[in-house]
């Protein structure tokens, strides 16, 4: 595998669906973080066939890790410090997002009031399905 | 402090409370007649809906409060942009309750987090209208003494009608019931309604015409066909007069099957069904004020 250098300090983000670690990087506002990220597109994988790889080094405090566990709760966080993995953690989805995702029902009060924040409350665990928390519309990723 | 935004807001248990005390109410309005001396709601009313806001307005004047409030949008500061936020802080200051109408979903809700006083949803776009479902509920159990064990047909607009849906979902948490879905086909109930009765295990139906099904009911809910709901006038043409509640289908039903319908009506139920026993629209409205005042002494702890 293409090797990119070892990082000290940070994250790195496994099993991230082909092609999804763009919009990832985005998600994650890493554009706005002064820090050292790589981006592996179409990694080889015996479990997913392809995938990519988010290399990220940071403060471990700074991820953002609701957001990324309502993006794709498959993903594997791998904490590094020192140079080793340390930490394994599991991405829970979250109970709400705040600003994340923005309803897109023509009818609900935020469509007028753009100053109200933008929440999703977790309407259905198994289904993996969330409501805007003023008008109970369901968000649509594909929409 | 409670606000209601949702007919589900109340468990079952208090919503029997709210109801005992409606019925009270009803018995002897004089032991009431100044519970609220003193107090003001305020009715925000971003949009028109009269009938609502006069309920509202009636409720607490029977119990000796007072009315505030503005009864749509352009008499109001939201014509000059402000939001509901501040508006509700504002309100806040000057009354003890608030019921509010707005077109857009949510707005209730965003009210309530921001507000200082209780907080009625008495209607927020095609969400949610609680108070309405309240006194369908009252209705229901002050003629029939029960919310439980019988059939009830729906019919009518199912598929865009707010006031259906809540009522369903307000129902499916009661024993016994079977429901009756009489709609055409372009405006049966939406596919969440189903799902939610599949899981549950509550028996249902669907049926086109009103004619096969009306002799096994013991509640039939009417609705209006909504001019706003369809997109060309064809289709409203059409679809308006497919279900018309007539002396001759009257005929058919039970001695003690209740009519009810949110009001206004069009010509869903022709007059001529007025002065038959069973018709409790008009009897529903006067419902609908005893529980809002029930809910106003609840949300006020005034009980
Ligand atoms: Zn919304």
């Amino acid at each position: 595998m293409l090797n990119v250098g070892k990082i000290e300090e940070g994250f790195v983000l496994d099993h991230i669906e082909a092609g999804k670690s763009l919009s990832l990087y985005h998600h994650l506002q890493l554009d706005k973080l002064d820090c050292t990220v790589a981006i592996i597109k179409n990694a080889r994988s015996n479990k997913m066939g392809k995938k990519d790889i988010l290399k990220v080094e940071c403060d471990i405090n700074m991820l953002d890790l609701d957001i990324l566990a309502f993006i794709d709760h498959n993903i594997t966080v791998n904490v590094i410090k020192d140079g080793e993995i340390v930490d394994k953690r599991e991405l829970i989805l979250p109970r709400e997002i705040k600003n994340v995702i923005h309803c897109k029902n023509p009818r609900c009060i935020t469509s007028i009031e753009q100053e109200l924040p933008h929440i999703f409350f977790l309407a259905d665990e198994e289904k993996e399905i969330y409501r805007c928390k003023y008008c109970e519309e369901k968000y649509d990723s594909k929409k | 402090m409670r606000h209601l935004m949702n007919p589900l807001d109340f468990s079952v248990e208090e919503l029997d409370t709210l109801f005992e005390l409606a019925m009270d109410i009803e018995k002897n309005p004089e032991k009431y007649a100044d519970r609220c001396a003193g107090k003001k709601i305020a009715t925000c009313f971003y949009e028109a809906s009269t009938r609502t806001r006069l309920s509202f307005e009636a409720a607490m004047i029977n119990l000796g409060g007072s009315v505030i409030g503005f009864s749509d949008a352009n008499s109001s500061s939201a014509s000059k942009g402000e939001s509901v936020s501040d508006t509700i802080r504002v309100i806040s200051c000057f009354a003890d309750i608030c019921a509010m109408r707005h077109p857009k979903e949510g707005a209730a809700m965003v009210a309530a987090s921001r507000s200082s006083i209780p907080v009625i949803n008495a209607g927020d776009g095609g969400h949610q209208h609680p108070t309405q479902t309240l006194t369908d509920l009252l209705t229901i159990r002050s003629l029939k003494g029960r919310l439980n064990h019988f059939t009830i047909g729906l019919c009518g607009d199912l598929k865009f009608g707010r006031t259906v849906h809540s009522l369903i979902n307000a129902l499916s948490r009661y024993e016994d019931i079977h429901f009756i879905f009489i709609s055409p086909e372009e405006l049966r109930v939406p596919d969440y309604i189903i799902e939610m009765l599949k899981e549950k295990n509550i028996p249902y139906e669907e049926v086109i015409k009103l004619e096969d099904t009306i002799a096994q009911l013991d509640l039939l809910y009417m609705t209006r066909v909504q001019r706003e709901r369809f997109f060309n006038e064809e289709d409203y043409v059409r679809l308006k007069d497919f279900y018309i509640l007539d002396k001759k289908k009257m005929k058919a039903a039970k001695e003690d099957m209740l009519v009810l319908h949110p009001l206004p009506r069009v010509n869903e139920i022709s007059v001529e069904v007025d002065d038959d026993p069973r018709a409790v629209y008009f009897k529903q409205v006067q419902y609908g004020m005893y529980v809002r005042m029930a809910l106003i002494l609840t949300l006020l702890e005034l009980v």
